[in-house]
């Protein structure tokens, strides 16, 4: 236990040498979101009205939190090719700390989808997203982003320690994150929706934390989205953090 | 339980794995003296791994006790884990980085200080030849360098006991020789290995002491000439032209003291066990001539696992899909 941070600073550092050496994720960062950003803009931004906000404004929200939370299958996915190529485990058979091995990627995955969040952030501007609010909001939405991406991610690794199958994975990775995205006040007001969908969409993380954002960067009501959507990141690390922790100990045990 | 001497590195006994109903482990002892190598040797789904995963602190023991470098595995496996360097039978190996980044990261997470994890890294790329590659991502190496990074990667801590899984399965020729060599050199140096292997000739070239398993339990043990003793030497191997011939040659050769020790009635073959060199093989293809039997091929071949089991159990290696799972 006493090697967890300086184990979790080597395999933070592994994971960004393995951004930059691995063109599928350089484009997942870079390419992906800028394709989102201008897909939307251009496809929905038409035919979407928004009461109080442009649909511009509105939607950027939406596709920040979207991409933050297919960075959960990045996570599960590099950590499922871990497991399957025996890395974890000759980690395991290592004096070294095991939290670390997942410490350390969700650390380097948050961040990453940050990143990405920059890039969205500018190609945003050039089409016509012009964000209101001051240095304090802009600072709380980072937050707010910053936390959820890191929860999202321990839910990736959560899954790729229960299901260690890339394959078997990446299907279910849809199943999950697609109805999550899309069932969600990312793209359009859940009020349009009908009830069942309605209920569900509102009070779900993402949407939590699409509200927290957008409430920060546009003039829309924040409804008590921020308080919430930093308590379900919160919830979400309290479950996933531990169960993390006795799956590892587990190993070796049954 | 005895004390135990420090002239035994691996002492397991009544080793014991059960997987849901399957009996993956049943009862194994294993006794590795200090710089030796001990090769289990057995067929796909034998408990191989099971045995080296267990004694590797990977898997809970459910029945019997092993002790690693005098060190209780089940008890202290985190004392245990400092004795040991493992090679599992996946190349554990990391694409995206280089040999040199690949072997410095082992070598942090191992402890060692930075200064020191370069100057490993170093040293085993040159032992294990990998100092020209060193640089390159592991992505582009052969499937011999992986393996011997692979090893390199096990050897950091300069282990007491390395435990190779399947170290050459699925390697060319040339790269398994060059793997055997780096085994041998790390023996002369005081390693002690637990190899694990499915070919006969890797068991009897590396090896001392030779396990033999099959459905989770030993079926026989010994050096490598004590089991070659029992299986016997080179198999001569004919081919005749049909049914009756193959009575016929049979019928010969025991009528001559050949031991038959194999007998294929689809393919007309018959396997005998070569006793006395090359001159009994134009011997006995002589006498079954001049008896008439018409021999249309003739192979001469080193025991294999599967003669081993034929000997022993009197069946052939079972390759059915559900035992052939690893
Ligand atoms: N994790 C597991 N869960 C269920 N069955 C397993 C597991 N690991 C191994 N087995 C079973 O245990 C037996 C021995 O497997 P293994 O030790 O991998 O054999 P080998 O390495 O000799 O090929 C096989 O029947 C295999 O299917
Ligand atoms: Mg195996």
């Amino acid at each position: 236990m006493s090697h967890v941070f300086g184990d979790t600073m080597l395999l933070f550092r592994r994971s960004v040498t393995h951004t930059f050496r691995s063109p599928e994720i350089l484009v997942g960062v870079t390419v992906s979101p800028i394709m989102f950003v201008l897909i939307f803009r251009y496809v929905f931004g038409g035919a979407i009205e928004i009461a109080g906000t442009s649909y511009v404004n509105f939607l950027m929200a939406g596709i920040f939190i979207q991409s933050i939370s297919f960075g959960a299958l990045t996570t599960a996915m590099s950590l499922a090719y871990d497991f399957e190529k025996g890395i974890v485990e000759r980690f395991f058979t290592l004096p070294m700390s095991r939290p670390a091995i997942v410490i350390g990627r969700t650390i380097a995955d948050a961040i990453r989808a940050i990143f990405s969040v920059f890039v969205m952030v500018i190609i945003g501007y050039i089409v016509g997203y012009r964000p209101v609010g001051g240095p304090l909001d802009y600072l709380a939405a980072l937050g707010v982003m910053v936390l959820f991406s890191f929860a999202i991610s321990w839910v990736g690794a959560l899954l790729a320690i229960f299901i260690p199958n890339p394959e078997a994975l990446q299907q279910l990775s849809f199943v999950i994150i697609l109805p999550l995205t899309f069932v969600s006040s990312a793209f359009v007001d859940p009020a349009t929706m009908p009830a069942g969908l309605q209920a569900f969409a509102e009070n779900q993380p993402v949407s939590q934390a699409v509200d927290a954002v957008r409430s920060l960067t546009t003039d829309l009501p924040a409804d008590g989205s921020i308080l919430n959507s930093i308590l379900w990141s919160i919830g979400i690390l309290v479950v996933a953090v531990p169960t993390v922790g006795w799956a590892f100990r587990r190993v070796g045990s049954r | 339980m005895t004390t135990v001497t420090s002239e035994t590195a691996i002492r397991a006994s009544g080793l014991t794995k059960s997987f849901g109903d399957v009996k993956a482990v049943v009862g194994v002892d294993i006794e590795v003296p200090r710089a030796t190598v001990t090769a289990i040797l057995g067929p796909n789904g034998a408990g191989k791994t099971t045995v080296v995963r267990m004694l590797t602190t990977l898997l809970k023991i459910d029945a019997g006790t092993a002790e690693v470098g005098g060190v209780n595995v089940a008890k202290d496996p985190n004392a245990a884990r400092l004795k040991i360097g493992l090679t599992g039978q996946d190349t554990a190996v990391d694409e995206l980085l280089t040999g040199r980044e690949n072997l410095i990261l082992i070598a942090r997470l191992t402890r060692l200080s930075k200064q020191e994890a370069i100057r490993r890294a170093d040293e085993l790329l040159t032992r294990f030849d990998l100092h020209e590659a060193a640089d390159r991502n592991a992505g582009t190496y052969s499937g011999g360098m992986r393996r011997r990074l692979d090893l390199a990667a096990s050897m950091i801590a300069d282990p007491e006991v390395l435990f190779l899984d399947e170290p050459t399965t699925g390697l060319d020729p040339r790269s398994r020789i060059d793997i055997w060599k780096k085994i041998e050199e790390l023996v002369a140096g005081g390693t002690t290995v637990l190899l694990t292997t499915q070919y006969l000739d890797e068991a009897d070239e590396l090896a001392d002491d030779i396990v033999v398993i099959d459905h989770g339990t030993v079926i026989a043990r010994g050096t490598s000439d004590e089991l070659k003793d029992r299986v016997g030497g080179q198999r001569l191997e004919f081919k005749v032209s049909g049914p009756e011939a193959l009575d016929h040659a049979a019928e010969k050769l025991e009528a001559q003291n050949v031991e038959i020790v194999g007998r294929d009635e689809r393919e007309h073959r018959i396997t005998v066990a070569l006793t006395e060199g090359a001159t009994q093989v134009a011997r006995l293809i002589d006498s079954l001539e001049f008896e008439g039997v018409k021999i249309e091929e003739v192979f001469v071949h080193r025991p294999t696992l599967d003669d081993v089991f034929l000997t022993l159990t009197g069946q052939h290696v079972a390759t059915d899909e559900e035992e052939s799972l690893s």
